[in-house]
């Protein structure tokens, strides 16, 4: 702001001295007003489950998503240009998935696709997206992206899959708990992704699998399945998803009461559930698998209690706003950690414009990611990354419920997850 | 777990599952019975119930306050929304089968997308008025839903009083007779459709502030009660309170003794076809066939 | 119908079909893919239409014959490595077989009944493709687009991921289709079926077997779904119990009321209108859902016969 000393009146020198006066005290507060990214957007088109049933991991898809983004350009935005989110609803639907793909490429004209997380719906998009020649960035924890079964064009740096989970758990569990398993878990892709992983490890570390419940998705009663467990069963294992999981755990505790095996869930089963709820009280004790513990341990590293504290989540897990709105903690920082490395794949790739050459050196870039350190941008903790299976890698968490909080009782290392790669992308032409 | 108790344990959830089947497959078996429409929406009137029952039990301080509240307030409003949905839409059509079925289907998306708006996506627990632990030597079970079968057989037993022993149910078994004698005879049948149709709703309604402590409410919970129902009141006749509990007990026991031995999706499948299969084979279709 | 009258009518419809043959030309890149699938979708319409337009039987299980069809080729190209003119035949054929032995089995019911036994029938179908999902891979379903080989259109090979494929292939079975329809709709077999529908007392007094007619018209009725389903799984490259769900024997009844019942052109309208307005409305809100919910009670309260239904009883009678 100029001042015209031609025109000097006291309207003017007020609002001038007003502007030093902000302008001494304003980079005190903000320090990146300087760094404002400018120019144009870098657009990445969202499709999230806003509706159906994935809607509670969506819900907090969307938080984790707007706060990273907005961290993202209070630092500077990517590459210096502002990183604006589209955010599409496909109703967690495989029919609506590769339409909302399509919309998202093709009207919206975003730069990618990011942030799927059911195994079905990210099936039926994934094609699309190849054919559109667009980055699919998913978040799902499924198998599908390291088994090669989609395209080069799909990544998934964030979050680790599951078979990386239930090898992890498998030694633990085998080594600590017991060698005989009953598994429950849903009936379909997912929970095949655990019976078939998980009866593989026992397989080699000498374990066995002595009943694997399928229980249908649309199951809303659980008491039955348990009658099925066998007696000389040391460790009940459990995966569920669905809005069943609450009477799932209510039933459970209900039937065995005292007398009940050694434990082992995946927190999939607690996503957005409250521990201490009435009804839950059994769980005392037993423990589960986290990707990212829930509650803040002992001292926890800074950039995980910024990350927190960003996402609007408190040491227990659950919104700030609300504490009975418990987060799906184990699962949105996918969200965080792909939108940075999206980031960090766009700066150091040069990516410009959504042409196939750009889109061919982000590619290539991304393939030769071997590792994300831990950071602000990787609050979950370090990652490996394979970039011939577009998987990233990283460390998992045995924690154990003592008085109605999660209790970290093991970390794995990053290389306890890993198994054959069974695919290379870059074979692939684009 | 051995055979004995596991097969015990199949016959109480069996049991359970039946009362509350009964209860919810009543209001539909009814309204097929004496209206003979479909009302594809009955299972939204289910979720209604257990989503309002969510809704009271927020407002009120106890469970069991909750509760109450709920069994009283959430058949009341969906009651009214069905004597609206009745008023507006059904008897504008005059009650065509087709046509009906049409209606209704629109019927439960608007209610399934409200609910979505109103009440959002997750599913949320309703505590149990009371609870409590009935400890077996193999196993334990819910208190509660030894409550919820028992209240189950009351509302049973109250609308089998109503039927029969009440001018309104000698209007309703009159009107599913045959409606054009029964209109002779003075029967307002415009009045006992809309009161069946509220009734029904309401039933359902009931049901789902029954089941909600045991499951969660979830705005997409009204689907499988809809198909069990309409199995339910296939194998067991319309109109009849006597046959609707019949076929609720062999339904769920069934499912759950047959879930023992086989997968639950392939028992869902059997289930499934016997049901078609009946209205297949039986004579004078679906209308035809004995009374309550 | 004079050989005019009938003319007339085939040059009204190939008119449509050049229209939405230049369209290809014009339309942006999102919408163009949007076209390709609104066509086989309505095609899918198209006959559930048959059924309930011309026969006058209201069906909701056709989602059943749709997913036989896209099983009926998706599963051969993913696990023996058929081309898409075989998978396209194993699907219509699958579908075809599966409407016979249902139609023997349920035209011995009618209105409400037969609408429940279809329902019930669909359900059973989508239970059974989760049970066997070692083999149909479930809701998650599998992908088409790695296993399918491209076309040879002389001495070229253009794959299906081409944008040109998808919209001409979805145009070719739509034309197909809704020509199969008008064909139908003209002949004597046409007549016979509306004659059904009409009055089916009067029509077997005039010695007509209805049974028999109404068997062909499910079994080109569950075809027709049939060879939408192998389209849009060859098309769109992916296979998966979602399509055999309830809903999706749903979407052909409002998209058929929507359009108008018993017109030969208002399934493609209704499919069309009904995706643009979800896609709109899901601008808006989430619960985009709505717009069928509350499209539906409209149509049955003040539209019954839909929007060419609408049209041609008010201003041009001799519409199809």
């Amino acid at each position: 702001m100029s001042v015209d000393r031609n025109r000097f009146n006291r309207r003017e020198t007020l609002k001038t001295l007003g502007a030093i006066g902000a302008g001494a005290v304003l980079p005190a507060l903000a320090p990146s007003a300087l760094a404002q990214p400018k120019g144009r957007p870098i657009r990445v088109g969202f499709q999230v489950h806003r509706t159906g049933i994935g809607a509670t991991y969506g819900r907090w898809y969307e938080r984790t998503t707007t706060a990273a983004a907005k961290l993202i350009n209070e630092k500077g935005g990517i590459a210096g240009r502002p990183l604006e989110i589209v955010a599409e609803d496909d109703g967690t639907d495989p029919k609506r998935g590769p339409e909302v793909v399509e919309k998202l490429a093709r009207q919206h004209k975003v730069d990618f696709v990011y942030g799927t997380l059911f195994s079905h719906v990210v099936i039926a998009s994934a094609p699309r997206a190849g054919e559109l020649k667009i980055p699919y960035f998913v978040v799902s924890e499924g198998y599908h992206v390291a088994s090669g079964k989609l395209n080069r064009y799909v990544f998934q740096p964030g979050i680790t899959d599951v078979r990386a989970q239930v090898t992890a758990m498998s030694s633990w569990i085998f080594d600590k708990l017991g060698k005989k398993v009953t598994m429950i878990f849903p009936d379909y892709a997912f929970g095949y992704d655990h019976r078939d992983f998980f009866s593989q490890a026992a397989a080699k570390r000498g374990g066995t699998v002595l009943e694997k419940l399928a229980i249908p998705p649309t199951e809303s009663s659980f008491t039955k399945y348990f009658a099925r467990v066998p007696a000389e069963t040391e460790v009940l294992y459990h995966v569920m998803v669905g809005p069943g999981v609450l009477t799932f755990v209510k039933e459970m505790g209900e039937h065995f009461g005292s007398k009940r095996p050694k434990i082992f869930g995946f927190i999939d089963s607690l996503e957005g559930v409250d521990i201490a709820s009435p009804g839950l009280e059994f769980l005392e004790g037993t423990y589960f698998w986290e990707a990212f513990p829930r509650y803040a341990q002992g001292a926890p590293a800074p950039q995980a209690q910024t990350y927190r504290k960003l996402v609007g989540v408190n040491d227990a897990g659950a919104s700030v706003a609300d504490p009975k709105d418990v987060s799906t903690f184990s699962h949105m920082f996918g969200c965080w950690e792909t939108l940075f490395a999206i980031k960090q794949a766009v700066e150091k790739s040069g990516y410009r414009d959504p042409t196939p050459k750009d889109y061919r050196a982000l590619i290539e870039y991304m393939e030769s990611v071997k590792a994300f350190p831990e950071g602000i941008e990787h609050p979950q903790g370090a990652k490996q990354f394979n970039g011939r299976l577009h998987q990233c890698y990283g460390h998992q968490f045995v924690s154990q419920v003592e008085k109605k909080r999660l209790k970290v009782v093991h970390r794995t290392r990053i290389e306890d997850s890993l198994y054959e790669p069974e695919a290379d992308y870059t074979k692939q032409p684009l | 777990m051995s055979f004995g108790p596991h097969l015990f344990l199949a016959l109480l959830e069996g049991t359970v599952t039946a009362f509350v089947l009964a209860v919810t497959a009543l209001g539909l078996s009814l309204v097929f019975g004496v209206m003979r429409i479909v009302n594809v929406a009955h299972g939204e009137f289910f979720m209604l119930g257990a989503v309002l029952a969510w809704f009271c039990a927020s407002l009120v301080g106890t469970p069991i306050a909750g509760f109450l509240f709920a069994m009283i307030a959430a058949p009341a409003v969906v009651g009214a929304l069905a004597l609206a949905a009745d008023r507006l839409i059904l008897r504008r059509i005059e009650y065509h089968p087709e046509g009906t079925i049409v209606a209704t289907i629109g019927l439960l998306y608007i209610l399934q997308q409200a609910v979505l708006t109103l009440y959002g996506p997750d599913a949320r627990p309703v505590s149990p008025p009371v609870y409590f632990t009935l400890t077996f030597p193999w196993f334990g079970y819910s208190g509660y839903k030894l409550v919820v079968a028992a209240i189950s057989a009351l509302l049973l037993a109250a609308v089998w009083w109503l039927l029969t022993r009440t001018t309104l149910g000698l209007y309703m078994r009159a009107a599913q007779q045959d409606l054009e004698m029964a209109q002779a005879f003075g029967v307002p049948a415009r009045r006992v459709y809309a009161t069946v149709f509220a009734l029904g709703a309401m039933l359902a309604a009931a049901a789902g502030v029954l089941v909600v402590p045991i499951q969660q409410a979830h705005y997409l919970m009204g689907l499988d009660p809809l198909l069990l129902s309409f199995i339910v009141v296939i194998i067991g006749g319309l109109g009849s309170v006597k046959g609707t509990l019949v076929a609720a007990f062999v339904v769920g026991i069934s499912d759950g003794v047959v879930s023992v031995f086989f997968s639950p999706t392939l028992a869902k499948i059997v289930a499934t076809l016997l049901v078609a299969g009946v209205l297949v084979v039986r004579p004078g279709g679906l209308f035809g066939g004995d009374r309550a | 119908m004079s050989g005019r009258g009938a003319a007339r009518l085939l040059a009204l419809h190939l008119a449509v079909l050049a229209l939405l043959f230049l369209a290809q030309f014009a339309l942006p890149a999102y919408h163009h893919t949007n076209v390709a699938r609104i066509m086989v979708l309505a095609a899918y319409a198209v006959g559930y239409n048959i059924l309930l337009g011309y026969t006058g039987l209201m069906s909701l299980g056709h989602a059943m014959f749709f997913a036989a069809g896209m099983y009926g080729a998706g599963l051969p190209v993913y696990y023996l490595g058929f081309g898409a003119a075989s998978a396209l035949g194993a699907g219509i054929a699958a579908g075809v077989v599966l409407a016979a032995l249902f139609g023997l089995m349920a035209l011995r019911t009618s209105g409400v009944s037969f609408l429940i036994v279809s329902l019930m029938f669909a359900q059973a179908f989508y239970l059974a493709s989760l049970y066997f999902n070692e083999i149909t891979l479930g809701d998650q379903g599998f992908i088409l687009s790695d296993r399918l080989a491209p076309l040879s259109v002389g001495d070229a090979s253009v794959g299906f991921h081409e944008p040109a494929v998808k919209y001409n292939g979805a145009l070719l079975l739509f034309a197909a289709c809704l020509l199969l329809g008008l064909g139908l709709r003209l002949s004597p077999i046409g007549r016979v079926l509306i004659a059904i529908r009409e009055n089916e007392e009067r029509a077997r007094l005039l010695g007509y077997d209805s049974y028999r007619y109404k068997l062909l018209s499910l079994v080109v009725s569950g075809g027709v779904a049939a060879a939408a389903g192998a389209s849009y799984a060859l098309l769109f490259s992916y296979a998966g119990s979602t399509f055999a769900s309830i809903l999706f024997s749903i979407y052909p009844l409002l998209w058929t009321l929507l359009g108008g019942v018993g017109t030969t052109l208002g399934p493609l309208i209704g499919t069309g209108l009904m995706f643009y307005l979800v896609d709109v409305a899901s601008g808006f809100t989430s619960a985009y859902l709505l717009v069928v919910g509350v499209a539906l009670v409209v149509l049955i309260l003040w539209f019954p016969q839909g929007i060419l239904g609408t049209i041609r009883a008010r201003w041009l009678p001799w519409l199809p």
